[in-house]
Order: structure tokens, then C-alpha cells, then sequence
């Protein structure tokens, strides 16, 4: 029995001190082959040194980081041979062309000559920048050079690609494209980006990692983040008659069903209301029935999902919390053994 | 030292695309053409000990002085404040290969504009028609020893270059270095206190390090191995202290 690859990532127990400042403290994940991960956090979160350290141009302070079962930490030439990397504020030459850039990058990775013609033609397709190979990239839009930053990082075709915030600054228009590039490249190469962009991170990825302040603070797909984090489903619904009987109707259906908070009524009788459950399935067709049979009138009944933004806010606020209050147990993150904040 | 041949020939590529390098460079022969003229004139004016190659290489620390900043400060502050260092150095290619293409890049841009000057030399044998005036001896000595002098000053724009991410502030670096070595032995070397007995070693190493010394065998045609040796181990150590300088901006990014 042959033994199964090992993941492209696996970081275990990373920890990265600056002068005494910890900027990454005890982050443990891993990404599986072919995946493709979003990195969320505020600003100083940890997520470009943590990248950083994936690359090997940064050394960790303690801690194991894996890259396809090989270690950063001994075997960084290895490491910058498997890996594709558009650090955060995409640096590029300025008096360079576009063509000159891709054949001088391809060269410092290895592409062999004949190869690499072919493969800079297939990028700068995939990238659409055929039309401004030969500008100069200082004089280029910085959608263009966003887009030179992702063509280089893919050049060589390695199995990881690390992205730092790759769609800042781009348009709608431009996102498309790279969202679409991102996607194209699942389950051949594994992807870690980072973003502010939630609802990018949420159409691309297959995962979210949420950090801060240096901790992995939540990690999962967007939907069992939602589960994890709010814990609970929420209805909205406007509706018209006697409410003294609500209560004993939302018990009937699901005991933990209740009104979270109840609008005043308008001119026409129809006032807003919001329910929670922990019933993680769908209540609505059953609530619309039980509340017409008791008489009432509903004109608008829509179950509430949290987006990705509400998802990053709450896990990011449930972590500084825990730093105000470090006796309370951070509860409900059941997939990342995060130690307690202290 | 597989991606050096890349790295270099990339790094010349950037040097002679750069118009800067042009504007370097007609400076450096305008001026040097200038220093010529006058030699010719004090030359045609009366008669000289020296040949007027042995005269031209005396002015040899003022391009050292003013050129190598101008050629180096960019290499490692620009990349550092560009952010640029970090996509070379997340390829497989090592920060020794790094420092050495910049170095080869500029090295080799400082010897063609000094090899320029050859130019001088060849229309004054033309149009005087006297070879007296073209004394091969001290020529011949006076380019080798810009050649090899011009691995350690290199050198040491290099590792100026290194410690900042301000290219001007790496220039001023580089232009106090060399002045310090080249204009402070020679002011050294007149003191007249460092020939009191307890400073004999510091009075050793003033000697030993004394660059205008070193050109003047140079130009007569003695070839010491000790000042080819104080060059080159010059060059080794500097550039050293810039790839460890380079490695510990990264270790405290």
C-alpha cells in the first residue's frame, strides 16, 4: 500500500516574533492538494508574515511549515521550486516589458528556453494581457499589473500559489477575470489567497482561514462558518394580527424557535419581526403554514444568511474579546484546536 | 551559481536600457576628456617628467569617488524599497547570486567607461605621430590598476547599496567610504604624528592601504602581489558583509 501525498500545506504550531512583538502565534492548518483557500483578517492580523513564512523568505520563529511534505525551514531552495508567490502590493520593475519580465522570471525558475516561449503565450493569454506584452510595466493600469503579478506566479506551474491580495485595486470587469483564473486553476494547483474582497473569497474558495491578531480564529467553508460562529438560523417576517399567540405557535413548530425582536406596527397593521432557531434546516414552509393556519397575515417571510463580511466580523470580534476577558473559553470553534487567548 | 549567468546578464540589460547610464557615462568622458585636455596643454606648454598617461591616472579617485556611488547606490535600495527583492528571493535563486550579478553588472559598466578613455590615448598617438607620447608602460599599468582597484570600490557601493533602502542615502555612504579610503590614506600617510614608535602598526596599515601609493607602482609597472591581494580580499570581505547585510534586513524585515 503506497502512502497517500502529503498536503500542499501543513503548518503546525507557527509562531513569528519581531522584537518582541508576536505576529504569529501558535497557527496550525492545512490546505489539501488542489484546494483553494481564502486567508481573512484585519489589517495586521498576521496573514502576509504567515505567507511570507510559507515562501521561505521570511524564517518562522518556531514551528513546522510543510510545502507538499517538505520543509521550509531546511529545504528552502525546494520550497521556492514548488511555489508560485504575488506578494501584497504586487512589486514589480518598472522599466521592464511585460514579455522581458515573463522571460526573465521564467528563467530564474527554471523553465527550460523551449518550453518557456509557449508557456509565456499561454499566461498572458490566460491573464488577457496579450494586448500589452511588449509596455512597459511602469507605464501600465494597475489592473494590468495586478494581472502581470498573477501571470508571473503561475508561470512555472507549480503546485502552490500564495496570492497577497491579489484583486486589490481591480474593477469589477478585472475581479471576473481573476476570479475566473483562480477558478480555473482548482484541483490542479493548490491556491492560498488573501483578500479583504469577502464575498470574492466566498465565490472562490473552497475554505476560509479567519486570523487575527496572529491566531487562526475560525476555519471552514463558508457555511459551516456561518453554523459555527452565529449558531443559529434567523427569519424575518412581516405580518399583521393578533401576536399574543406567536410565541405558543413558534414552541409548537421548533421549541427553539423565538422572537428575537418585534417592530411596532404600521398604519396597515404589519409590523417586522425576527425570529432565531438552532434548527440548522430550512423552518420557512412550516412557519408560513402554522402562522396563516392561526389567523395571522404574513407578507414577507425570508430566512437571513449571514454573508461572509458578518461571518468575518463576528470571529474576528469573538477573538479580541477573548483577549478583554481571557478567563471566558472561546466557544463554538470546534475545527481548529486554537489555544486559549491569554 | 546556476541563475547567476541570468541574473547578470538581466542586470546589464537594465543598466544599458537605463538612460541614466548615458548621462553617467557622457559626463564621465566629458569630464575625463576635460582632465586630458588640460594634461595636453600643461604638456605642450613645457616639458614633463611624468607621461601623460601616468598624469591622467593621477585624477583616478574622482570618478571613484563621484561614478561608483552614481552605478551601485541603485542596485540593492532600489530592490529593497521597490519590494522587488522579495519576488527574486522567493525564486530559486540565492542572495549570494544576487549581490554577485549586481556587482558583475556594475563592475563591468565601470570598466567599459574607463576602457573609454583608451579613446584619448589613441587619437593623441594619431594626430601627434610621436610615440613618446604613448608610453605603454604606464598605460597598460594604469588600466590594470583601475581594473582591479575597481573590484573594491565596486564593492563597496555595493555594500553601501545594502544597508538602506534610500538610494541617495546609499550613494552618500558609498561616496564617504571611498573617500575615507582613498583620500584619508593619502592624508594619512603625510601625518607626520603617526611615525611616533607605539603607532608603527596603524602607520603599517596606512601604508599597506595607501591607494595612490598602489597606482603609482601600478603606472611604473610594478605589479605587487600584496596590493592585488589587498584588492581582492577587499572585494571578498565586502561583498561578504553585503550578502550578510541583505540576509539580516530579511532575518529583521
Amino acid at each position: 500500500m503506497s502512502e497517500p501525498p502529503p498536503p500542499a500545506i501543513e503548518v503546525s504550531r507557527l509562531v513569528k516574533t519581531y522584537g518582541g512583538v508576536t505576529a504569529v502565534s501558535d497557527i496550525s492548518f492545512t490546505v489539501a492538494r488542489g484546494e483553494i483557500v481564502g486567508f481573512l483578517g484585519p489589517n495586521g492580523a498576521g496573514k502576509s508574515t504567515t505567507m511570507r513564512i510559507l515562501t521561505g523568505y521570511l524564517p518562522a520563529t518556531s514551528g513546522i511549515v510543510k510545502i507538499c511534505g517538505v520543509p521550509v525551514a531546511t529545504r528552502p531552495d525546494e520550497i521556492k521550486r514548488r511555489i508560485g508567490y504575488m506578494p501584497e502590493n504586487n512589486p514589480l520593475p518598472e522599466d521592464m516589458r511585460v514579455s522581458e519580465y515573463m522571460y526573465f522570471r521564467g528563467r530564474l525558475k527554471e523553465v527550460s528556453r523551449r518550453k518557456l516561449g509557449p508557456r509565456i503565450d499561454e499566461v498572458l493569454e490566460l491573464c488577457d494581457l496579450k494586448r500589452v506584452r511588449h509596455k512597459i510595466i511602469g507605464q501600465l493600469s494597475k489592473g494590468y499589473r495586478q494581472r502581470v503579478g498573477i501571470a508571473e506566479a503561475i508561470l512555472a506551474e507549480p503546485p502552490v500559489i500564495i496570492m497577497d491580495e491579489p484583486t486589490i485595486g481591480l474593477d469589477p470587469h478585472q475581479i471576473l477575470i481573476v476570479r475566473d483564473l483562480i477558478a480555473s486553476l482548482r484541483g490542479r494547483m493548490t491556491v492560498i489567497i488573501s483578500s479583504h474582497i469577502l464575498p470574492e473569497i466566498e465565490m472562490t474558495c473552497d475554505r476560509v482561514l479567519i486570523i487575527n491578531q496572529g491566531r487562526v480564529v475560525a476555519q471552514g467553508t463558508p457555511a459551516d462558518l456561518r453554523r459555527e460562529i452565529f449558531g443559529h438560523s434567523t427569519y424575518e417576517l412581516e405580518l399583521a394580527g393578533a401576536a399574543d399567540s406567536l410565541n405558543g405557535t413558534l414552541t409548537a413548530i421548533d421549541p427553539s424557535l423565538q422572537v428575537a425582536s418585534s417592530g411596532e406596527p404600521g398604519p396597515d397593521g404589519f409590523r417586522k419581526v425576527s425570529l432565531t432557531t438552532t434548527r440548522p434546516d430550512e423552518l420557512g414552509e412550516s412557519l408560513l403554514s402554522a402562522l396563516l393556519a392561526r389567523g395571522l397575515r404574513v407578507r414577507a417571510l425570508s430566512r437571513v444568511n449571514p454573508t461572509l463580511e458578518d461571518v468575518f466580523l463576528a470571529a474576528t470580534r469573538r477573538s479580541w474579546d477573548a483577549v478583554a476577558t481571557p478567563a471566558v473559553q472561546v466557544s463554538g470553534d470546534r475545527k481548529q484546536a486554537t489555544p486559549p487567548a491569554t | 551559481m546556476k541563475h547567476f549567468p541570468t541574473l547578470l546578464s538581466h542586470e546589464l540589460r537594465m543598466l544599458l536600457v537605463s538612460p541614466a547610464t548615458y548621462v553617467a557615462a557622457t559626463l564621465f568622458l566629458g569630464f575625463m576628456g576635460l582632465i586630458f585636455t588640460k594634461i595636453l596643454e600643461l604638456y605642450s606648454g613645457s616639458a614633463q617628467e611624468l607621461s601623460p598617461a601616468n598624469a591622467f591616472f593621477e585624477f583616478f579617485w574622482l570618478p571613484a569617488c563621484v561614478m561608483v556611488p552614481l552605478l551601485t547606490m541603485k542596485c540593492l535600495a532600489e530592490e529593497r524599497r521597490l519590494g522587488t527583492i522579495e519576488t527574486l528571493l522567493t525564486t530559486p535563486v540565492t542572495t549570494t547570486e544576487v549581490v554577485l550579478a549586481k556587482f558583475g553588472a556594475a563592475y563591468f559598466l565601470y570598466t567599459a567607461l574607463w576602457a573609454s578613455t583608451g579613446g584619448f590615448f589613441y587619437f593623441l598617438n594619431k594626430f601627434s605621430g610621436d610615440a613618446r607620447f604613448l608610453d605603454s608602460g604606464p598605460l597598460v599599468g594604469g588600466y590594470l590598476f583601475i581594473a582591479v582597484s575597481g573590484l573594491f570600490f565596486i564593492a563597496i557601493g555595493v555594500f553601501s547599496s545594502s544597508l538602506t533602502r534610500n538610494q541617495s542615502v546609499a550613494g552618500i555612504i558609498s561616496c564617504v567610504l571611498l573617500a575615507t579610503l582613498i583620500l584619508g590614506s593619502r592624508a594619512l600617510s603625510d601625518s607626520v604624528w603617526l611615525e611616533q614608535g607605539v603607532l608603527q602598526p596603524a602607520r603599517a596599515m596606512v601604508d599597506y592601504a595607501y591607494v595612490f601609493g598602489h597606482r603609482d607602482d601600478f603606472t611604473r609597472g610594478v605589479i605587487d602581489t600584496r596590493h592585488v591581494l589587498f584588492y581582492v580580499s577587499g572585494t571578498v570581505l565586502t561583498l561578504i558583509f553585503s550578502i550578510l547585510s541583505v540576509e539580516a534586513k530579511l532575518l529583521h524585515a
